[in-house]
């Protein structure tokens, strides 16, 4: 790792401004993508904002359906919240498959949607959820948030400090995991509001998080698994490494969906 | 270099580092606590995890200067004088270690484990919560025995005083 100089923030606007005076900084939350990545050499900022210490961005709200988390949340404080768990508790299952319990322990909300690594859990729960992303200047839509393999809507001096979304009538989480690295080798997050449905899939697609029509089809005709008995997603636009065949993963989203339709259903 | 102040096991401790000091270099080569050990350096063994302010983390995968000002607990801070922790009394008598490596690692974790669960631990529970932890000697089948005796003897021992 080269050496970097750190600095670490009380609040937003410092972190901003401590962004902005460095020569090439980069933001660090709970580092577990960050810290490998300056090991091997994959990042090198010349300084560290830490954004840890701001206490703004640790606040969970439940108003109702709404759902505000403060980017700085780590996954294992979504995993156990018992307002969360009371709306939306497939997400708190999502955040209990992250890793390991010490990753769970620092790696943030925040730190997972900026890195938009394609085999990351939280894309496919804030795309199918519909979430907000809120920056420091902006709202995006989860829809335009992602934009492709570890890329974002995000401006380099943007900092993520919440997301927002609606608690849905019904949801689910289906993760098949990668047996040495716990990422998704195929996830599906699916949430269902009245007539609204979204199928969100991570960890196959070659362009990252993405929506899957024929899943969302088959289920608008019949929520069950069952109703997804004979459905086939093609593999075209799916990853092939060494984990797993294209083939192999559109394979694996099905039987994923059928997880998470029947989380679902309760 | 920076300067940082941490508590490690209960001691207010002071130290000079780089930016990209890792938390383990601190502890094992300017305070001397070699029990936490360095396995992989790269986030997936577990040999290396500490507690930071009551939590279980990977000393290899933070900085020094991310820990300043927290409360650090390593293997070394877990017995009380000569009187060995319970989760380490538990490694002992139900053979959970063969070369001792992962050890320290599996004792952090395992004492993390069972501050998370006061309703008890089952097997299955125990091995998923040891995900982040790699062991190439036992096959881990000791070392999930010695985690649930532990948490019953704890558990046992919290009735009692209470
Ligand atoms: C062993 C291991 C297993 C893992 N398994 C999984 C898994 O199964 N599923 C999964 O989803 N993830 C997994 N992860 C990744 C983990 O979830 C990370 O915590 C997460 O991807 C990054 O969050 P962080 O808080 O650690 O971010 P950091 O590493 O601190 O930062 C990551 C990037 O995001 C930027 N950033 C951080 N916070 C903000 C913010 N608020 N606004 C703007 N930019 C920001 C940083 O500048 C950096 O570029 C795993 C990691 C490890 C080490
Ligand atoms: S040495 Fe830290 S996880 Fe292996
Ligand atoms: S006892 Fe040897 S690595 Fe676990």
């Amino acid at each position: 790792m080269y050496d970097v100089t750190y600095h670490r923030a009380g609040s937003v606007k410092e972190a901003l401004s401590l962004l902005e005076a460095a020569d090439d900084g980069k933001f660090i939350a709970g580092g577990q993508t960050l810290i490998p990545a300056m090991k091997t050499r994959l990042a090198a900022p010349s300084d560290l904002v830490d954004l840890r210490h701001i206490a703004d961005m640790k606040t969970i709200a439940v108003a109702g359906k709404t759902v505000t988390i403060g980017a700085g949340i780590t996954h294992a404080e979504v995993a156990v919240n018992s307002e969360i768990m009371a709306v939306c508790p497939a997400l708190c299952h999502l955040a209990a498959l992250i890793g390991d319990p010490q990753v769970r322990h620092m790696g943030t909300l925040g730190g997972s949607l900026a890195n938009n690594d394609p085999a990351a859990d939280y894309p496919a729960a804030m795309l199918a959820l519909d979430a907000i992303v809120v920056t420091d200047k902006r709202e995006i839509a989860a829809a335009e948030f992602f934009t492709g393999l570890f890329e974002t809507a995000l401006n380099e001096d943007e900092l993520i400090t919440a997301i927002r979304f609606e608690a849905p009538e019904k949801a689910g989480y289906g993760k098949f995991r990668n047996p040495a690295s716990r990422y998704a080798m195929a996830g599906v997050f699916i949430a269902k509001n009245g007539e609204t449905l979204r199928a969100a899939v991570t960890g196959a697609g070659d362009d990252g998080v993405f929506r899957s029509a024929e899943i969302e089809a088959a289920l608008s005709a019949d929520f069950s698994a069952a109703g997804l008995q004979d459905v086939a997603v093609a593999a075209d636009d799916l990853m092939t490494d060494i984990h797993a065949s294209a083939d192999y993963r559109a394979s694996l989203i099905v039987a994923m969906a059928k997880r998470a339709v029947a989380m679902a259903n309760g | 270099m920076t300067d940082v102040t941490m508590t490690v096991n209960g001691q207010t401790v002071s130290g000079s580092v780089e930016g990209r000091t890792l938390l383990v270099q601190f502890l094992r080569d300017s305070l001397g606590l070699t029990g936490t050990h360095v396995g992989c350096e790269t986030s997936q063994c577990g040999a290396c995890t500490i507690h930071m302010d009551g939590k279980s983390v990977k000393s290899c995968s933070m900085l020094a200067v991310q820990a300043d000002g927290a409360a650090i607990t390593t293997i070394e801070g877990l017995a009380d004088g000569e009187a060995l922790h319970p989760v380490q009394t538990a490694f002992k008598e139900h053979h959970g270690l063969q070369c001792g490596f992962c050890t320290p690692g599996m004792i952090m974790a395992a004492t993390d484990i069972i501050r998370r669960h006061p309703e008890g631990l089952n097997e299955k529970t125990v091995r998923e919560e040891l995900e982040g932890n790699i062991c190439r000697c036992t096959g881990y089948h000791n070392i999930v025995k010695a985690i649930i005796a532990a948490s019953e003897a704890m558990n046992a021992d919290s009735t009692k005083a209470a």
